[in-house]
């Protein structure tokens, strides 16, 4: 009896341990079957590399260029915003804060990562937009420029504390063998335990990176909505993530438009599947 | 009569073999001492006796083991554990009051009245000369116990739930040499209930308390006999090296 | 000659600044959000209804809207959540259907939440025909919060001592019975952070359910699991973006309710698991 109930929670538990792949591969089956009939109506070359998006005139244009433009346009300024600070910060605490210190800071990071999306674009909305727009004499101040500095805050917790635990599990060894040879303590993290943790934190950026790429709110909010091709970083934007919010409240389930969405989402799962493929291989090259 | 009857045991954990062809046969109600030095492979013979090897899943086994007239393998695993109880090498104990740890095995299988557990407990605590030190804190948690008291609540615990044979990995490795005596002392007494399995890294202490020393030496039993023997003439010149003190 | 000790002051000195630059932005956005919006908060702005197009009155609806939502995921999520974890901790081997596990996981908590939302209108909207509801938004908000329910988890199962495993089966006690008796009691607080991390998490998405059950305003409260509610962040979204001459203090009013409700949850994970840390009995 006892026997028999306990193999039933066994099954039960190998059942919810495959769970995780059962809903990946579910919620890509399903951007699949929503998404693919898209291209009954377009073909993929021409929805990637189409220079025009406008979903509801007839008969619809469905090019995403200009939303991937947008999308790689906000990622790379938040990028180069927040690949240095994040990557100075994680030194900072794994090497030289003192302890308590870096108990603090490391509670700090993690409430910084808390803070809802949507929370972020609205501190966006009324400090940066204004900002941008005064320094720069637009005739607004929701950019590109803006959606980067924002997003730059929602990638860094995710560069620090990855990249911290990288610098933090370096062998205590190395770090004593540099300092026995007269090295600084500059020069120790420099030459031994930044090499050291690289995997680590290449892995900590790229899915910095993912983070900004996947996310919705904010970006929605604060770069100006404007589905056209980018040609500053001062000008209105248009990302991937913010079609799909704003726009499939309108669409009509089983129109193209609706399908054209899904496509999008199927574009947004394979670049966030890849970067994180690939950022766990990183992350467990030196295991 | 024969408690465990083991022909040809060969032990594999991936490619490295850790124990070669050993054939031991271990009698009711006595107490066999395994010596010898570290890596012998004595732990994995002890291990090998209630199947706790079967936790590492590289691990392989061939040969012949007994247990009564039972083949050992067939046994079911937890009937098997329950009939061959074990003590660890250090103190431990389940993060639970002292009552809980030892009411633990017995619960598990299944004992529910308060009563009955309560007997047990109070049985298997005196059987492990812990009772007098603990009778009046019985809900505190054990870790507030001292290391050699931990160490004789791990036996009333492996008591309570009514094995027949008792493993004992190196009990006294982390004990100072009082709480050492009490728990030799324990099990001098336990040995007419019990068969009983010791393997120490201390060669005084099988002297003191085996019938019969075994030495292991890189997987493969050396020697087996009287103790007294063992230790006056022994046969092998690599156990009298051992015994005196030239390696280990 | 360069010398080794001023170039270390320079560099430590911007390593500083780096830290600094992260952690005064986001101390001042807090404090922005406290000192505007604490004067907003009343009795009635978190009881009463949204009134005048959300231009006056309260947030209650949206609160409680999300209060469903949140509880709705939890339920989902924590079952299936700790049973993956005590799969991964006590029963996977290291073999490629681990490996595979895992690498769903991490893609699991990778994915985009606008592209959670995207999946739960076609698999709990239309496919399943909820319809736009308080049951396919927690479901979707649920999935969404699973790994981190599996990965807290799991770190709190394995940080049970191997040793108390083997202490337990040595007396003939099952696999299960060690597990639900001895390794799942010792877990328990570090479930209980991931938990509210979790809650945490489900409570501040906004993008998971904007096709799925947030509606734009909803008088009254719902009933069943079948309405669809209003939630805060999406309240949050909708006036500071969608309705034009929303008063400030509103805006400020509501983004502070929902940044007291995130943080405070973390608070409590992080000193649950601090407290754990420090108590620790072996």
């Amino acid at each position: 009896m006892r026997k028999l109930k306990e193999s039933i929670i066994e099954k039960l538990i190998l059942l919810c341990g495959l769970a995780s792949v059962f809903f990946v591969v579910l919620i890509f089956l399903f951007l699949l079957k929503e998404g693919l009939a898209v291209f009954k109506t377009i073909s993929l070359k021409d929805f990637i590399l189409g220079k025009s998006w406008y979903p509801i005139s007839e008969p619809a244009q469905l090019g995403i260029l200009p939303l991937i433009m947008g999308s790689f346009l906000v990622t790379i300024g938040a990028a180069i915003i927040s690949i240095p600070i994040g990557v100075g910060c994680a030194i900072y605490i794994a090497e030289i804060a003192p302890l308590r210190l870096k108990e603090i800071l490391k509670v700090g990071i993690e409430l910084l990562a808390a803070i809802p999306s949507v929370v972020l674009g609205f501190i966006g909305m009324v400090t940066i937009v204004p900002l941008v727009k005064s320094i720069f004499h637009l005739p607004t101040g929701l950019t590109a420029i803006s959606g980067s500095i924002m997003l730059a805050f929602m990638a860094m917790p995710t560069i620090v504390s990855i990249a911290e635990d990288a610098l933090y599990s370096v062998p205590k060894i190395y770090k004593e063998g540099a300092f026995a040879l007269g090295a600084t303590h500059w020069q120790t993290i420099y030459r031994v335990v930044l090499p050291a943790a690289s995997s680590g934190i290449v892995a900590a950026v790229m899915l910095g990176i993912g983070r900004v790429i996947g996310e919705t709110m904010a970006v929605m909010m604060i770069t100006g909505n404007a589905a056209v091709m980018p040609n500053s970083i001062l000008a209105p934007v248009r990302t991937l993530t913010a079609t799909i919010a704003a726009e499939m409240g309108e669409a009509v389930v089983g129109s193209e438009h609706y399908f054209a969405l899904f496509g999008i989402g199927i574009v947004l799962f394979i670049i966030s599947f890849c970067i994180n493929v690939t950022a766990d291989l990183f992350l467990h090259r030196n295991k | 009569m024969v408690t465990f009857g083991i022909k040809n045991l060969d032990i594999w954990f991936g490619a490295a073999q850790a124990l070669k062809q050993v054939n031991i046969s271990i009698e009711s109600n006595e107490i066999l001492s395994i010596i010898g030095p570290s890596n012998s492979g004595k732990t994995t013979f002890l291990r090998m006796l209630n199947r706790l090897n079967d936790l590492s899943s590289n691990c392989k086994m061939a040969g012949e083991v007994r247990f009564g007239q039972e083949d050992l393998i067939k046994i079911d695993v937890e009937l098997l554990r329950k009939r061959v109880g074990m003590v660890f090498a250090l103190p431990l104990p389940l993060p639970l009051s002292i009552f809980d740890n030892v009411a633990f095995g017995v619960r598990m299988h299944g004992e529910r009245d308060r009563k009955i557990l309560e007997n047990r407990v109070e049985e298997a605590l005196k059987q492990s000369y812990l009772w007098e030190e603990v009778k009046d804190r019985l809900d505190v948690s054990a870790f507030k116990l001292s290391g050699g008291q931990q160490q004789r609540l791990c036996i009333a615990r492996t008591l309570a739930v009514e094995p027949e044979v008792i493993l004992f990995d190196e009990p006294c490795s982390g004990l100072d040499p009082i709480s050492t005596a009490k728990v030799e002392e324990a099990m001098l007494k336990l040995k007419k209930k019990y068969t009983i399995v010791l393997v120490t890294n201390n060669v005084k202490q099988a002297a003191r308390v085996g019938d019969r020393t075994a030495f292991f030496l890189s997987g493969e039993l050396i020697e087996l006999d009287k103790t007294d023997k063992i230790f006056t003439a022994p046969q092998d010149k690599r156990t009298d090296d051992y015994i005196t003190g030239a390696f280990g | 000659m360069r010398n080794p000790y001023r170039t270390q002051k320079i560099a430590f000195f911007f390593l500083l600044i780096a830290t600094l630059l992260i952690v005064i932005p986001v101390g001042i956005i807090v404090l922005i959000i406290i000192e505007k919006g604490l004067p907003a908060i009343s009795w009635e702005f978190l009881s009463d209804i949204p009134r005048k197009g959300m231009r006056a009155g309260g947030i209650f609806p949206a609160i409680v809207g999300t209060i469903y939502l949140v509880s709705g995921a939890i339920v989902f999520a924590l079952p299936i959540g700790v049973l993956a974890a005590i799969y991964l901790s006590e029963y996977a081997k290291d073999n490629l259907l681990t490996r595979l596990i895992k690498l769903a996981i991490v893609n699991l908590a990778g994915v985009p939440s606008v592209v959670y939302g995207l999946f739960g209108l076609a698999l709990f909207v239309v496919f399943f025909k909820f319809g736009a509801s308080i049951l396919s938004g927690s479901l979707t908000l649920g999935i969404m919060i699973l790994p981190i329910i599996i990965t807290t988890s799991r770190e709190a199962l394995e940080s049970v001592p191997y040793s108390f495993r083997e202490a337990s089966l040595s007396l003939g006690v099952s696999k299960w019975q060690t597990i639900r008796h001895i390794v799942l009691p010792n877990a328990i607080p570090g479930i209980l952070t991931g938990t509210i991390l979790g809650l945490g998490r489900a409570a501040g998405e906004t993008a998971p359910i904007l096709f799925t059950v947030a509606a734009f305003y909803l008088p009254q409260l719902p009933s069943s699991i079948f309405d669809q509610a209003m939630a805060l962040p999406y309240h949050l979204y909708v006036i500071s973006t969608q309705v034009p001459n929303v008063d400030e203090k509103t805006r400020y009013g509501t983004a502070f309710v929902l940044l007291a409700i995130v943080l405070v949850m973390n608070l409590i994970a992080i000193i649950i698991r601090y407290q754990f840390r420090k108590k620790k009995k072996w």
